[in-house]
């Protein structure tokens, strides 16, 4: 027994981490890193077109083609955004949620998509509480999986709608992307970064276009790991100096839900990070102001800056319908491997 | 009278110093004698095993499995687990009380043990150190030692209190037996499913602090200290923290009788294998970064690491096969420890055989005072591991002899191939 320390540490050959089979299928969008740069752009670039399409034209896109809605979290944007974009482009649509089936008899989440499967479904957009959900959902029914949100994890398609925002009031014209599309631009995301799959998927989407992200919240909602998790990333935990350099601002809820018993002082939290119309005015006067919702006026956002001329929010909204009928669209028809 | 003779083989015995061409005769669950390749007097009507290119070792000790008999027979049974064991070179077992009902008596102690079980190698039961391992109470430890328990841990619930701890500690040195601690601090882990760091962080998983599983071990370590006059054992289960293997170093260094075992995924693995959401990544304590599992690649290489220890942990394919989150812990090990150890400790990084060998069986049985074995000097008892070290083989979880098949170590390279397992003269395990 030698309980020395070793002297010097040996450089060792270890196992190397296995590479990911995901996605299985190339209609699947489980995490915005499904998608290459150009894969970013062609949705973007045909949101575009399905918005201004004739109606009759993109009701046959998709005609008769069954996709079910399977959701075990409240949604209002995001469930009703998949359903009337599945719809406008024809498909079929069936919602099952946890509370109002056999979810809530403790059937599991594999046998709830294999059941939906056979019952025709030939896409589902799942969203989930728990992270990771759609890669299971996918490894078990094989069937494109759109992730509607899982956990703390991903929200891919919010992702690509706020681009989406960004580029219709930074870069007015562009509609598609390249990697330097958004160079020169800071994104701050704002709030309780540590709970929100809509900062993950931002984090991992902005860089790849060439907008440098900035973090902003307290140490409890914004763990100094965050800028380690992917390249492109800083943390500036002073709001004011954050707001000064930024051109688009993304507000975040405080996610009471998962805080998972973390005390937090929340008149201290809007003193320090509250987006007031006169922070905006004298630090950021010609900012885009974003927000995923659900938006709690008073909280992190004063209804004044919400509802004002800098505010993107319900563009936001809007956006998301053109988004998922693009999203829906490649989830039906798409070949050849998908990250193309 | 029952005789095997071992011939042509390479008998390593580090416990004994010996590494050479050597024959073992066992007789009647006893060696009997060791002579050079040809030289043994009694073989006459003995079954001759021919392991000519083949390594003889010490059937190999496991210190840390879940065999989940009595009353989760649908992930595992004794006879399932041991057969596992058995083909994975493993003579003996040590299992964990963490059943239904919990081990806390000599009832279940003895019914563990008995023949019914159909047991395929040697079980050592260890007894939770309080009554339900609820915490509260001490378990009869004199009682549990006379039915055949080998140690105490309350391992998955691991004893918070300080006052616990002590009382274990004091009662467990009092008759002579080992407090084995899963340590980690539950109060800094709740809700959380693999390591705490940028990965965890990624992947929008709750994290468990390293610190959760140090500040255990260092509390520990502070009352075996407080206990010095007693002389405790203390010994960390499958520990995986820099900090918390520097802290037992230290206490070596003060001269406590602190030990403690790693895993082979805690020194192969890290938090990047969790991959996207592979629920056969989850465990606890959960793979670490890299930093850490470096560290228990050093522990092993220097001598601080007492045992390497599975943690076979069977679930029920349906219990993986669910949201990362939702999932049970821990993963299968008895039949990839051995073609890990040799394709990695040995191979790769060098470890000669001896010490590898030494910490799959002699280190071991040290440890517990499994008199008689994890050494086969004459008299011993007959735990015998026969195998071939040159091959190379790819392990398919499909086929292992456990009920469960959650590990990650599907489809990876080992070294070493088992070609006999005996325990106590018996056959165990004859590769088919």
């Amino acid at each position: 027994m030698n309980p020395a320390a070793p002297a010097i540490r040996r450089a060792l050959t270890t196992p190397p981490a296995p590479a990911s089979s995901f996605p299985y299928n190339p209609g699947s969008l489980l995490s915005v890193l499904d998608l290459t740069v150009d894969g970013v752009s062609r949705l973007l670039v045909r949101a575009t077109e399905l918005d201004h399409e004739d109606p009759i034209v993109r009701d046959r896109i998709l005609a008769k083609r069954r996709i079910a809605l399977l959701f075990y979290e409240s949604s209002t944007r995001t469930r009703t955004s998949f359903e009337l974009a599945s719809k406008a482009l024809g498909a079929d649509t069936t919602l099952v949620s946890n509370l109002s089936s056999s979810i809530e008899k403790g059937e599991s989440l594999k046998d709830t998509g294999l059941t939906l499967r056979a019952l025709g479904a030939e896409a589902i957009i799942l969203r989930h509480n728990s992270s990771g959900a759609a890669w299971l959902l996918e490894e078990v029914t094989r069937l494109p999986i759109v992730n509607a949100g899982d956990g703390m994890h991903e929200h891919p398609t919010q992702a690509l709608l706020d681009l989406r925002t960004i580029l219709t009031h930074l870069r007015p014209g562009v509609s598609g992307v390249k990697p330097g599309t958004l160079a020169g631009v800071t994104v701050m995301i704002v709030g309780d970064i540590l709970h929100s799959r809509v900062a993950r998927s931002n984090m991992l989407l902005l860089p790849r276009v060439g907008a440098r992200v900035l973090l902003c919240g307290p140490k409890e909602l914004l763990p100094e790991q965050a800028a380690r998790s992917s390249p492109g990333i800083e943390i500036e935990r002073d709001f004011e100096a954050a707001l000064k350099q930024s051109q688009a601002v993304m507000m975040l809820r405080i996610q009471a839900e998962r805080l998972a018993g973390l005390q937090l002082d929340l008149e201290e939290y809007k003193a320090s990070y509250q987006l007031t119309g006169q922070r905006l005015a004298a630090l950021a006067p010609e900012a885009v102001v974003l927000h995923p919702g659900p938006i709690i006026r008073g909280m992190e956002i004063t209804a004044g800056v919400a509802d004002g001329v800098q505010s993107a929010i319900l563009e936001q909204v809007t956006n998301g319908l053109a988004i998922r009928m693009a999203v829906m669209e490649r989830a039906l028809t798409a070949e050849n491997g998908g990250r193309a | 009278m029952t005789a095997v003779a071992i011939c042509g083989g390479r008998l390593v015995d580090p416990a004994a110093g010996v590494d050479g061409l050597k024959d073992v005769l066992l007789i009647d669950g006893r060696v009997a004698e060791i002579a050079g390749t040809g030289k043994l007097k009694g073989k006459n009507g003995a079954e001759i095993l021919d392991a000519t290119g083949m390594v003889v070792a010490p059937g190999l000790i496991d210190i840390h499995v879940h065999l989940r008999e009595p009353g989760q027979a649908y992930k595992e049974t004794i006879a399932t687990g041991t057969a596992a064991a058995a083909a994975g070179g493993f003579s003996s077992v040590a299992a964990m009380p963490n059943t239904t009902p919990v081990n806390d008596s000599s009832e279940v102690t003895r019914w563990m043990q008995a023949p019914e079980r159909g047991a395929q190698v040697r079980v050592f039961p260890i007894a939770a150190a309080t009554r339900g391992s609820k915490g509260e109470a001490i378990s009869d430890y004199a009682a549990l030692k006379s039915a055949g328990a080998v140690a105490v841990t309350d391992d998955g619930r691991p004893i918070l209190k300080d006052g616990m701890m002590r009382e274990a500690l004091a009662a467990a040195a009092r008759v002579g037996l080992t407090v084995i601690q899963h340590a980690e601090d539950t109060r800094m882990t709740q809700g959380a499913s693999m390591n705490l760091g940028p990965v965890s962080f990624k992947l929008g998983l709750r994290g468990m602090p390293t610190e959760a599983e140090t500040s255990i071990v260092e509390r520990d370590i502070r009352l075996v200290a407080e206990l010095r006059e007693a002389h405790p054992h203390l010994h960390v289960a499958h520990i995986s923290t820099a900090a918390a293997l520097a802290a037992v170093r230290q206490a070596r260094r003060n001269g406590l009788r602190v030990t403690c075992e790693v895993t082979p995924h805690h020194f192969l693995l890290t938090d990047e294998h969790v991959g996207l959401y592979n629920t056969h990544a989850k465990m606890n304590p959960p793979l670490r970064s890299a930093a850490d599992r470096d560290a228990m690649i050093e522990g092993i290489l220097d001598g601080v690491v007492d045992a390497i220890a599975t943690d076979h942990a069977p679930h029920a394919m349906h219990e993986k096969e669910v949201e990362f989150e939702l999932a049970p812990n821990g993963i299968i090990g008895l039949e990839t420890a051995l073609g890990l150890s040799l394709r990695w400790l040995h191979r790769e990084w060098r470890m000669p055989l001896g010490r590898v060998l030494s910490l799959l069986s002699a280190q071991p049985a040290a440890l517990l005072g499994l008199k008689g074995r994890g050494t086969l000097t004459v008299g011993s008892y007959a735990d015998v591991v026969v195998f071939d070290p040159k091959v190379e083989w790819t392990y398919r979880a499909t086929e292992s002899q456990s009920k469960a098949k959650n590990t990650p170590f599907d489809g990876w390279q080992m070294q070493g191939k088992v070609r006999w397992t005996l325990s106590e003269g018996r056959i165990a395990y004859a590769q088919a």
